[in-house]
């Protein structure tokens, strides 16, 4: 890949503040990514085709779709995540931005952390302003799928957070994609089961503060641990490599 | 008090122990878990909610129990294997994943063959079934990934990764399943609970949970000292070990 | 004894069935799984071997055909 394709991180020394780098960093795969478009749209597509999937092979009726369509979308988002993540640090990885990453004087954690925010930006966040449209393709009502959104706004960063984790212990090996979704997926239960809960919960005209409460703690929790794991992580593959 | 910790860090101490420690726990094992079973099995009295079906608990719980110890013993072993770099600790954590696997699968099986009398069906979505279930992912990921990655160092720091991030998870995947579980079904009663165990239920069980560790803890030293055999081949110790038992 | 006879015991008011399953299940596991262990230890400590001999052939080849080897590999134990 050329220089044009694929511009340089520029942090040079320690003179370079830990939210200036992490600034950096994040708005460096903005950029990659939005100089290569196809990367963004396909897991877009593919949560589309596969909640179209459903209908079509279990039943379009209104009554099943209704019941049924929080878990779908979940699901489906969990799985368009789940495909992405290979995306994360391979990249990287492959052309030696990865090594320079680790190198820089600013903790690793810090700087994973703001390539999983922009992971999520650009993959997690699409997914939840797609879902409305979605919702209403599989008939559930308006309080439903304002709680679904919030539900996969909070959810979908936890996802990628997680999924940082699995990407970095998979980086270079063969075939890292299965692998990735064999290590992630029981970890993304808890999340899935919360996710869906408080948007069945709010179907029941329950009160969802509280649920809604436990997924940010969920996200807290990813927020703080997840970063190091990742790091760590990144800091083996690396000397594997 | 480092020097005892150094020592058994030393993969050739811990061959030695292993060898003279095994017999016993051979013996201690098997003697323990026929007695709890056979106790179990044609002595204990009947229970009155489930009849006999009940007996199959004799060794469900022993598997499902050290099917879970022995996640918990790994992460406490890939804490050792991260911070102190110790080759025994990542031996272990190598060791006894696929008897964890195997384990967490009987555990499951004798659910499953266990709910048909009693529920009425082969499978239920039932909380611990659940967590099991997903306890034996687990155990599948830290085998698949052990086994992708070539460089015997990388591998085990990778997989003591692995292992920590899925012990965190693991209080929050039983806490979700229950809650998950309570959302979506009418109580139903469980297997085990129960307000009282007569001695001659709960005697036996123990004894089977007992002898049942005590074979893990042989399965253990049996499996490490294979690990240690190939990872120290180049080492005097072994080889002299090896061309002992030749004569 | 819970059973008055020894076919009670095995038909076990219907659940025999089931619990003899999980029973047969189990023992077969942990048996294929001990057997499986100790073989393994077993071909562990033949495969080393073969490597030692291997390696005491070629040396041996070696100083018959008189080559001047200087270098030899030493095994250095860290404990």
């Amino acid at each position: 890949m050329n220089a044009d394709v694929r511009p340089v991180l520029k942090l040079r020394d320690d003179t370079v503040g830990v939210l200036a780098a992490m600034r950096g960093v994040f708005a460096r795969d903005l950029k990659v990514a939005f100089r290569q478009r196809q990367d963004l749209l396909n897991p877009l597509l593919f949560f589309v085709m596969v909640v179209t999937l459903f209908p079509l092979g279990v039943s379009p009726e209104v009554s099943f779709l209704r019941e049924a369509g929080a878990g779908i979308l979940w699901v489906a988002a969990l799985l368009s995540v789940l495909l992405s993540l290979d995306h994360l640090f391979r990249h990287d990885f492959d052309d030696g931005t990865l090594e320079q990453l680790v190198l820089q004087p600013q903790p690793l954690f810090l700087l994973v952390l703001a390539k999983t925010m922009a992971h999520w930006v650009l993959t997690g966040l699409p997914l939840v302003i797609l879902t409305p449209v979605l919702g209403v393709m599989v008939h559930l009502d308006g309080n439903s799928i304002g709680v679904l959104c919030l539900t996969l706004l909070i959810g979908t960063p936890v996802l990628s957070l997680i999924g940082s984790i699995g990407a970095a212990l998979t980086l270079g090996l063969r075939s890292a994609g299965v692998l990735l979704s064999l290590l992630i997926i029981p970890l993304y239960i808890p999340v899935l089961i919360f996710g869906t809960g408080t948007v069945a919960a709010a179907a029941e005209g329950a009160q969802v503060g509280a649920y809604v409460a436990l997924m940010g703690a969920f996200l807290v929790l990813a927020l703080t641990l997840a970063p190091f794991a990742s790091a760590a992580a990144l800091r083996i593959s690396l000397s594997n490599g | 008090m480092w020097q005892f910790f150094h020592k058994l860090g030393s993969p050739k101490w811990f061959f030695g122990i292993a060898t003279r420690l095994m017999p016993w726990l051979l013996a201690g094992g098997v003697l323990l878990l026929m007695a709890g079973i056979v106790w179990g099995l044609a002595f204990a009295p009947k229970d009155y909610l489930q009849g006999n079906s009940y007996r199959i608990i004799f060794i469900h719980v022993p598997t499902a129990f050290i099917a879970q110890s022995i996640y918990i013993m790994m992460a406490v072993a890939a804490v050792v294997t991260l911070v102190w770099r110790m080759k025994l600790a990542d031996v272990f954590v190598k060791a006894v994943a696929p008897v964890g696997l195997v384990l967490t699968f009987l555990a499951l099986f004798t659910g499953a063959v266990w709910g048909k009398p009693t529920w009425g069906t082969w499978w239920i979505w039932d909380a611990r079934l659940t967590s099991m279930l997903i306890l034996l992912f687990l155990y599948g990921g830290v085998i698949a990934l052990d086994r992708a990655i070539n460089d015997e160092k990388s591998a085990a720091r990778a997989v003591a990764i692995l292992v920590l991030v899925g012990v965190v998870n693991i209080p929050i995947i039983k806490y979700s399943v229950e809650w998950w579980n309570t959302l979506h079904q009418p109580a139903t009663f469980k297997l085990t609970e129960k307000p009282s165990m007569p001695a001659d239920m709960w005697v036996p069980l123990l004894l089977s949970v007992l002898g049942l560790y005590l074979l893990f803890g042989w399965l253990a030293c049996l499996r490490m000292q294979t690990e240690i055999l190939f990872r120290e081949q180049r080492t005097r110790w072994v080889k002299d070990y090896v061309m002992a038992g030749r004569g | 004894m819970a059973f008055d006879s020894f076919s009670a015991f095995l038909v076990m008011e219907g659940h025999g069935p089931y619990v003899w399953a999980c029973y047969g299940v189990f023992f077969v596991l942990m048996i294929a799984m001990m057997v499986w262990s100790v073989h393994r230890r077993k071909a562990a400590i033949e495969s080393c071997r073969r490597g030692y001999e291997f390696q005491a052939d070629r040396s041996e080849q070696q100083a018959a055909r008189g080559s001047a080897a200087s270098f030899t590999r030493v095994n250095v134990s860290q404990d």
